[in-house]
């Protein structure tokens, strides 16, 4: 019987009902400006230090190291550009990340190539890791940053961030990580693993989007984002964006409360998917496969295009992401599958399925009785399928 | 990106699909790296094509575009078909989103590969009736720039 199955939870989740009632008096009630002297305007002020405070706490940061942003794309822009820009003054124009870094990060440093950095770009291996050697080697005189995020958003693998924070520290280099994906799924204490910048973005918790933060570390000097009043210090003007900045704090409370259990859940529905879906013929699964999110399956199904394996789930209602080249509004796959050393042609027919706690064993179910027949479907009238089929007589 | 509501019937209905036995004609275009393959079978009697059949590796575009084609030139002669073009396609499809043109260029172009293949079956020099086919080459239309 025909479900709705949402598994993109990797590209945005839907906001819970915990958080949504926890945000909503924020609009209606409790709508002062955080910087009024009145009673209202107090009260939004407390309710966003007390989320500041918690946010902080979730991550074992203090109160003051963390600035909320719009989301996490703002909050890799400023971390980067405003360090690069501030070393730059001590001659260090030099970064160290990795070739599968989210847009976000990887266009940052690609801008700043153009400014005059120099920006080495960490293989990231078969499996989808960086290995915390090669930063060791990368590291220069003039090395302003080392930034890899912490878990990938496409393959959902997870980064040796603790080992490359202790390498960073040891080489009085700053360490700055993209969690957008990992915040919410994994346990992460910025002081124990050596972060000295930390982003992450609510929208990928059950939060709404256009809220995020960065974390920056006490004594590091980061410019200013945003000129104008003394919201965040200072450091980005604007009135705060308070129900989306409590929504971002109830979201964490919630996603943490629970972790260890739901993440048991999620990676038995994973596993189970990836065992089932890997009986279709040549198909792989893309990344490792234990150093992985919970709820991250991302596969490929040779001899098939990825747009149109996303359009037949969609009309089966299920929906999906990959990192075909004809999604990408590009011409050219995903930047993570081929720096995992896939072939052009097997990274266009890649399939991403991202589980929240909002997914149960019967998605699992469902979508593993739809995409054995979508697969077929699709190789019956590839042109390429009947190329490998004949190779392989 | 959104596609009309004719790429979507093409895509989840397609036309004309898989192989054609009686085919005395297939044209191939496309490559695999690139992201697209298209292939076409046409059966021509007397100068007419009487059945074609498409086989495509691509996204819904690629896919409804190869669709559309064959419905086009279907019962048409060899100079009709030859003479449809990519936009031709495109109008029938109600348009395709920009990064898509490429999409119905294959289409036109899997024609041509396969009268060409139907000439050349026939001893006859294809070139100065089809003139070149081109396979797709995407790094020059790589909207992405950046990379
Ligand atoms: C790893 C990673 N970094 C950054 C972002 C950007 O976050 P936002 O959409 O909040 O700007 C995303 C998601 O889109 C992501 O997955
Ligand atoms: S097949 Fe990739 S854009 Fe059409
Ligand atoms: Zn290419
Ligand atoms: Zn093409």
């Amino acid at each position: 019987m025909k479900r709705f199955v949402y598994a993109d939870n990797a590209a945005t989740t839907p906001v819970s009902q915990t958080v949504l009632n926890a945000m909503l008096p924020y609009y209606t009630e409790k709508y002062g400006n955080p910087s009024s002297l009145y009673a209202i305007g107090r009260e939004a002020k407390k309710a966003l230090e007390e989320a500041r405070a918690n946010v902080a706490n979730h991550l074992g940061a203090l109160p003051n190291e963390i600035f909320f942003t719009s989301g996490g794309s703002e909050a890799d822009n400023w971390a980067i550009k405003g360090i690069a820009h501030e070393l730059a003054k001590k001659g260090k124009k030099h970064i160290i990340t990795s070739k599968f870094e989210h847009h976000a990060v990887l266009h940052t440093t690609e801008a700043l190539e153009k400014e005059g950095f120099e920006v080495t770009y960490l293989e990231v291996y078969e499996n989808g890791i960086v290995k915390p050697e090669d930063v060791e080697k990368a590291i220069r005189e003039d090395t302003a940053l080392v930034t890899i995020m912490y878990a990938n958003n496409e393959i959902g693998t997870i980064q040796p961030i603790s080992e490359i924070g202790a390498i960073c520290k040891k080489h009085g280099v700053l360490f700055h990580t993209d969690a957008v994906q990992a915040v919410g799924n994994i346990r992460i204490n910025v002081k124990d693993e050596n972060i000295d910048l930390l982003s992450l973005s609510g929208h990928k918790l059950h939060a709404p989007k256009g809220v995020g933060a960065l974390y920056v570390r006490r004594g590091i000097r980061l410019p200013n984002l945003i000129s104008g009043g003394a919201q965040e210090r200072g450091k980005r003007a604007g009135t705060e964006n308070v129900a989306g900045i409590v929504a971002l704090s109830v979201a964490m409370d919630e996603a943490y409360a629970n972790l260890e259990e739901r993440n048991e859940r999620l990676i038995r529905m994973r596993d189970r998917l990836i065992e089932g879906a890997s009986k279709i013929e040549r198909s792989r699964l893309n990344g490792d496969p234990v150093k992985r999110l919970p709820g991250n399956f991302n596969m490929c199904f040779e001899g098939i295009e990825g747009e149109s394996l996303l359009l037949k789930l969609d009309f089966a209602g299920i929906s999906a992401s990959s990192g075909s080249a004809c999604t990408s509004g590009s011409l050219d796959p995903s930047h993570v599958l081929l720096a995992i050393g896939l072939p052009h042609e097997i990274a266009h027919g890649s399939l991403r399925i991202s589980f929240s706690d909002q997914n149960s064993e019967e998605d699992v179910d469902y979508i593993l009785e739809v995409l054995p027949g979508i697969v077929s479907y699709l190789r019956d009238i590839s042109p390429l399928w009947d190329e490998i089929m004949n190779q392989n007589k | 990106m959104a596609y009309s509501e004719r790429v979507m019937d093409h895509f989840a209905n397609p036309r004309n699909v898989g192989e054609l036995a009686e085919a005395n004609g297939i044209g191939e275009v496309g490559n695999s790296k690139c992201g697209d393959i298209m292939r076409m079978y046409i059966k021509v009697e007397d100068n007419v094509i009487t059945d074609v059949t498409f086989k495509t590796f691509g996204c819904g575009a690629a896919i409804a575009t190869s669709s559309m084609a064959t419905e086009l030139i279907k019962g048409k002669t060899i100079d009709e078909a030859l003479k449809l073009t990519n936009a031709a396609v495109m109008e029938a499809l109600d348009g395709l989103p920009p990064v898509k043109v490429h999409c119905s260029v294959l289409a036109e172009q899997a024609i041509k590969a396969a009268v060409a293949d139907y000439y050349t079956r026939q001893g006859i020099d294809p070139t100065p009736i089809v003139g070149k086919i081109e396979d797709c080459d995407h790094h020059d239309h790589c909207g992405c720039g950046e990379h």
